[in-house]
């Protein structure tokens, strides 16, 4: 389910690595959690944010949810197609509705963020406590 | 699930607009077991409904429901409430959940007559079956004939051997019934009513889909368009308020609002672009400030992004152009009349 080359964020994002390239988009349990996303606002290329900013928003019919870059990040492309149709991100999450992709400066952020093991751990958690 | 006024609630089964546009087509189904239902007897009953509420219960003849207001001495909302008349000497209210008991109380405190006041949500459960179809799901069901119940009027009768109350009434624009009893057969009743409704498009719905379905049909929500600040002319809702009745809770402070026109209203306004309005978003005429956004949301079947808001009277014709603060933008939005959503007759 969740692809064990990506890196992920405790607020449910996915970044995924090449070089010095780097792609993010939001995690399956987040599109599940918004239910069926209707908009998604997202940055221009140029823009530059460090770990921890605010990059966009995604709103479902029921909810608006900020996206927050997991890595500090220029953003060099972001995914037009989504615009038209946001679905997509239910759809794909992982994989056609990627949401940016950016030079990364600084790699080692990577290490902060949790593997697919662990955020399998941490999802399997907040369920938990959902369900409690 | 999340907590609805101490309920765990799903928020959706299959996904909003997929219950939602189910609804608007086909039929859905929803546990509303939540709400809470008070009941009132004796000979006195009238009257003590007649000063507690805001509409004129004289009118109602056995079997009749009406929508009214529980008010406050200032002619603001306790609650809404729909009153069903069982007899002449007894009425049965059905009340939003997280209110059931503030409005018990409210009743006691001002039982102003020797009227009996009862708590009795525990002994109902409640199921919607809402949308064009819904009839002819619901008749598979019951031998009580459905097409002699009146839009908001009901009758008694078995639904699969359980002793219901039929009530045509609900909160989603459509056609559709509310049916009550006893809670012990919930399990029953939901499982047979999707079995019969299932081959013909209904599906389960949750509290999502019930939001967007009443703000298409332009229907208010306690705690967001109306609550113990806002009077039933500020909330466009004057058709509940028969001040001829006779003296009620609020009836003095409500004829003062009705002389000098209250100084806010609500409307309906749809978003002239992709972005969606949300409940607390400003409203801006111009650079200013004017009011809030009570519920604001896509509309799932209109797919238009719509919303309720409070502005200044003055504001209230349709056509007019407002602002909502989104984000720190001001999008611009068009005051619409209401409801956004008539179903085809």
């Amino acid at each position: 389910m969740y692809p064990a080359n990506y890196k992920y964020s405790q607020e449910h994002e996915w970044v995924a690595l090449e070089g010095q390239m780097a792609t993010i988009g939001i995690t399956d349990y987040a599109q599940h959690s918004l239910g069926d996303v209707v908009f998604v606002e997202m940055p221009k290329p140029g823009a530059k944010f460090s770990a921890g900013q605010t990059i966009g928003t995604v709103e479902s019919v029921k909810a608006v949810s900020e996206i927050y870059s997991p890595i500090t990040i220029e953003v060099t492309e972001v995914n037009a197609a989504l615009a038209n149709a946001p679905e997509k991100i239910n759809q794909d999450p992982h994989g056609a509705a990627w949401m940016i992709k950016g030079r990364a400066p600084n790699p080692a952020e990577m290490a902060k963020l949790m593997d697919a093991k662990a955020y399998e751990a941490f999802i399997a958690e907040k369920e938990k406590e959902a369900g409690a | 699930m999340v907590n609805f006024g101490g309920w765990d609630m799903p928020v959706e089964y299959s996904g909003i607009l997929a219950e939602h546009m189910a609804v608007r087509t086909a039929a859905g189904l929803f546990d509303v077991s939540h709400m809470g239902e008070i009941e009132i007897y004796g000979t006195e009953a009238i009257a003590q409904v007649q000063y507690v509420t805001s509409n004129d219960a004289w009118k109602l003849s056995d079997g009749q429901i009406q929508y009214s207001g529980l008010m406050t001495e200032s002619g603001t909302f306790v609650d809404d409430i729909l009153v069903h008349r069982f007899g002449a000497a007894h009425y049965f209210l059905c009340v939003n959940a997280g209110n059931q008991d503030g409005d018990f109380e409210h009743i006691v405190a001002n039982n102003q007559f020797a009227a009996e006041v009862d708590n009795v949500g525990a002994r109902y459960s409640q199921l919607a079956i809402q949308g064009p179809r819904s009839r002819d799901i619901l008749q598979r069901l019951t031998a009580v004939p459905l097409d002699s119940i009146r839009y908001y009027h009901f009758a008694r009768g078995a639904v699969e051997g359980v002793e219901s109350l039929i009530a045509r009434t609900g909160y989603t624009g459509e056609d559709g019934f509310e049916i009550y009893f006893a809670p012990e057969h919930s399990e029953k009743l939901w499982d047979r009513l999707l079995d019969a409704g299932g081959p013909q498009g209904m599906i389960p719905c949750g509290l999502g889909a019930r939001n967007t379905l009443r703000l298409e049909a332009g229907m208010c929500l306690y705690g967001h368009e109306i609550d113990r600040t806002t009077t039933v002319w500020e909330a466009n809702l004057g058709w509940i308020c028969r001040m001829e009745k006779g003296l009620f809770l609020g009836h003095d402070a409500l004829a003062r609002q009705q002389v000098e026109g209250p100084r806010r209203i609500l409307v309906g306004f749809e978003m002239a672009d992709r972005l969606i309005a949300r409940d607390g978003y400003p409203v801006f005429a111009g650079e200013q400030e004017v009011g809030r956004v009570t519920s604001g949301s896509p509309g799932p079947f209109l797919k238009k992004n719509i919303g309720m808001a409070y502005v200044p009277f003055e504001m209230r014709a349709p056509g007019t152009e407002i602002f909502i603060g989104i984000r720190g933008q001001k999008a611009p939005a068009r005051i619409v009349k209401t409801p956004f959503y008539k179903r085809p007759k």
